[in-house]
This record gives C-alpha cells, structure tokens and sequence, in this order.
C-alpha cells in the first residue's frame, strides 16, 4: 500500500499551519519529517492517519492492504499512550481484540512481537512500574502487533533521556533491518533524522511548505553516531531549520 | 561573610506533604470521649447537657441483646442499600451519557443543576403521594439524593479521561463500545468512586430524615422515638450507629478503591 498526499493544507480558525504539501511516502522505506516547532509536522502525520481532517487537498491510498495487516495506518505517539490500567500484554492484547482472532493466535501474536522488542519478561508488569524507554517499547510492540502498511511516528523517543533515545534508535534499526517497514517519522531532533530516514522531509515554519528533501543513501544498519557523512547532512539540515527556528522562537503562539 | 567559620546550609524543605500517622485519629476520639466521660462523671457538664458515654455504651449493649438492633438496623441498610443502588448506578448511567454525547450533555446538565440544590427532604410528601408511605417513598428519596451526586462526579470523570488514551484506541480502529468499555470507563473510575463517597454519605442522611417521617422500624424512627422522650442516651446510641454506618460505607469504599485502582501509582 502506497500514500500520496497532494496538495495537503490545513487550518485552524484564521491560522494556517499547513500549505500545500505534496509528498509520496514510498514503500518500505522511512521518511523523517523535520522543522521547527508549530510547524504542523505533528498535524501532518495526524492527517496521514486520518484523526484530523484536512482543510484542503486530500491523503490518498493506493495498493492492496498487506495480508494479515488489522491496521494499515498505525500510531506510535510521544507519550506512549498506554493504558495505565493494564499489563503489557494486557495493553497488546488491547488491539487485537476487536478483530474475531480466538485466544491462541492472540497469545502468538503477543509472545512474537514482545520477543521482538525484548518485552518478554515483563509480559505482566504494569506500565507504571516500567522506565520510558520500556514504555514505548510496549508501544513499539502494540503497534508491531497489528503489522501495519505505515507506522506514523509522533516523536516517539522526544519523551526519553539521550541514552534511552540512543538504544531505542538502535532497536528501531535493528527491527526494520530484519523486516523493513514503512514509516513516517515525525521529530524535531535531527540526530534521529539522520540516523533514522532514508529521505528527510525539512518543512518550513508556519505555514508549513517542504523546504527540501533530502535523500540519504548509508543503509540504516551501517549509521553510526559520529559519522561523517551523517555529520554533513546534519549540518545541512541545521543550516536550513537554523533561521526558521530563531523565526518561530520569537512568534507568540497563537499570534 | 564577615565570619569565616563555615555553617551548614539551613534546611528550607519540607512540610506541605501530608504523612500517614498512625493512631492519632483513634487517640482524638479517646480523648473526646474520656473529657466526656470525667466531665458528667464529675458534675462539670450538666447529665441534661450531654448523656455519659459510658451509659451509652450500656444502652447499644441491651439494644444488641435485646435483638432490637437488628429490628432497627436490617431496615434500614436494606432501604440505603436499594435506595443508592438504584440512584449510582442510574447517576453512573446518565453521568457517563453526559460524558459522551453533546446532545445530552446540553439537555441534562441544566436538569441536574436544577435539581441537585433542591433539599431532597422537601419532596418527601410528594414522594409518598407518588409511591406510597411504605418503602416506595424511601427507597424514591435516597434514590434521588443519590442520583445528583453521582452524575456530576461521572460527567466529570469522563471528561477527565485523557485523551491521548482515546486518540490511541481510534487510531487502532477501535469499536466505538471497544473505546467506552475499556478506555474511558476504567479511566473514569477513579473520580467515579470518590463521588461515590459523597453520594453514600448524603444517602444516609436522607435514610434518617426518611425513616424520621414515617416508619416503625429504623435507626431514624429509633432516634426519633428517643428525642421524643429526650432519651439522650438512646439518641446517641443511634447517632453511634449512625457514624458507624458513614465510617464502614467509607472503608467498604476505600477498600474498593484499593482492589480496583491498583494500578495507579
């Protein structure tokens, strides 16, 4: 399944955040999508994944829907949106339950994808007891559970320490390694860009236009922090975002 | 700093953080009691003034042995039992209603503020016109005093529901009742079950004022019997009661709370 967006606009009330975005989002690659804050990156992927309604242009979908896929478009958000009431399998077993699958094929689906995010052991911990880089692996797993076409990734490792974020990109890498996805991934933090996408979308501030798009070709499993060549893309990336952010930093909010 | 000897950093912290100690609650109580006690015993508070609590001791012991406490005691928990049941769970129901959709959110919300100032004892003599001067009424009159509570704590509940959690459940293409079930109802229940509180509580003062106004049978009509007589020890043989009710329906809840919000930390 393939998603185009075409000319993708949006506003609230009389303030434009989106204009006129116009994006493929190819298979089994990740796309990172960049820019300052209030640029309407966040509001981009949640057009994507159909919780907001664009203004103008639409989000189209093409291709047949993989096989054994329950939820082609699926969310990974920042704040791990866990239920606090249930155990990690509990909070898995969530999304699988309104799709007529009988106990055992849940169980199995359940012990692969916690195997996959080393979850194993804590199948009955409780989200509270567990450390924010195990919480959005829980959330990792939820979302690998319903084996989606397109993950969408809100910022999913804004909410951890450098080092969590460090070993999660790394699990990130290691699982698309094994078997590539689709994914948007949404973040302001342009280490992650460069470590994670294949092709980095850079959006301007409000409103929101793809300022360039820049390709990186290094396979994800040979990035390393400190590489070179990652390094001159990161720069360049900073050269672009730089005035953009001092801009936005000095706009009142809602202004 | 003029002096050159070096002192320890004063301790500013502290305080603003409610601990758990232990015993006090039950040392205020002994105390209340023994001041009471010493005072009637001594002649310093007048035996027109206040019974001896010793007395009332004596008093719910015959009651007891008499088997008139169970004569008082089982109709009454059955009309606050029936009474609240019927006025939380359809508070539960309405409030979570209001919590969900626009249109009766817009339509109830002046209804129940309309309705939750009215002094529920006012309308007893309706009530008995409306369902009879037997039980009807009673049960009627803590269902009503129940209701109103329990609405505004569920609405509220269910408006504090974080939504992130909801966005998760749509962006997993949840069931619409999938969402009701197993997001917003367990995230409301914590506020569900403090309202609770509140509710049981006005349950039973409206339990007394109900039995105060028409029954043979209750710890209301029995407190009332004894004000009649100005009976002081067995009018505070039935407050005791009364307080034992609030303090047991208190730690019935607290003991759900614990079973079922486990999970919060």
């Amino acid at each position: 399944m393939d998603l185009t967006l075409t000319d993708l606009s949006h506003r609230y009330g009389p303030l434009q955040v989106l204009d006129g975005v116009s994006l493929d989002i190819e298979h089994g690659r990740i796309l990172c999508i960049v820019g300052p804050s209030g640029c309407g990156k966040s509001t981009l992927l949640r057009m994507i994944g159909g919780l907001e309604r664009p203004s103008g242009g639409a989000v189209l979908q093409t291709g047949a829907v993989p096989a054994g896929c329950l939820n082609p478009l699926t969310f990974i958000f920042q704040d791990f949106a866990l239920l606090p009431w249930r155990s990690v399998s509990g909070n898995v077993s969530l999304v699988l339950e309104d799709h007529g699958l009988n106990a055992q094929q849940k169980t199995e689906i359940i012990d692969d994808v916690l195997a996959r995010t080393k979850l194993s052991e804590f199948r009955e911990a409780l989200p509270r007891q567990l450390s924010g880089g195990m919480k959005q692996r829980v959330a990792i797993a939820r979302a690998l559970a319903v084996n989606p076409a397109v993950m969408l990734m809100d910022e999913p490792l804004s909410a951890l320490d450098a080092q969590t974020r460090e070993l999660l990109m790394d699990d990130l890498v290691a699982l698309w390694t094994r078997t590539p996805f689709t994914a948007v991934y949404v973040t302001h933090n342009l280490t992650e860009a460069v470590r994670l996408g294949h092709r980095i979308v850079v959006l301007s501030r409000r409103p929101g236009r793809i300022r360039e798009i820049v390709e990186i070709d290094m396979p994800l499993a040979d990035r390393r922090a400190g590489d070179p060549v990652l390094e001159a893309h990161q720069a360049h990336l900073w050269q672009l975002m730089r005035d953009e952010a001092v801009a936005a930093d000095m706009e009142l909010l809602n202004g | 700093m003029a002096d050159a000897h070096p002192t320890p950093v004063p301790f500013r912290g502290g305080g603003f953080r409610p601990v758990r100690v232990r015993g006090v609650g039950i040392a205020v109580f002994v105390v209340l009691v023994a001041l009471a006690e010493w005072g009637t015993r001594t002649g310093f508070i007048s035996s027109l003034t206040l019974p001896r609590p010793s007395d009332v001791g004596a008093t719910l012991i015959d009651l007891a042995r008499s088997g008139m406490l169970w004569t008082h005691l089982v109709p009454s928990l059955t009309r606050l039992a029936v009474g609240s049941v019927l006025g939380v769970s359809a508070g539960i129901g309405v409030g979570v209603l209001i919590g969900l959709f626009s249109l009766i959110r817009a339509g109830l919300i002046p209804l129940v503020a309309a309705l939750f100032p009215i002094p529920k004892i006012a309308l007893l003599p309706l009530f008995v016109i409306w369902f009879g001067i037997d039980e009807g009424s009673k049960y009627a009159l803590i269902a009503l005093g129940t209701f109103t509570p329990t609405v505004v704590a569920t609405y509220g509940a269910v408006d504090n529901v974080d939504r992130t959690l909801i966005r998760m459940g749509q962006s997993f293409g949840l069931r619409w009742w999938s969402i009701v079930r197993k997001i917003v109802l367990p995230g409301a229940l914590p506020g569900i079950l403090s309202g609770l509180r509140i509710s049981v509580a006005i349950g039973i003062i409206l339990l007394v004022a109900a039995e105060m106004l028409g029954a043979e049978y209750g710890i209301g009509a029995y407190i009332l019997q004894a004000g009649a007589l100005y009976d002081l020890e067995r009018l505070f043989a039935g407050v005791v009661i009364l307080s034992a009710l609030g303090v047991a329906t208190s730690a019935a809840i607290g003991w759900a709370e614990r079973r079922l919000l486990a999970w919060r930390s």
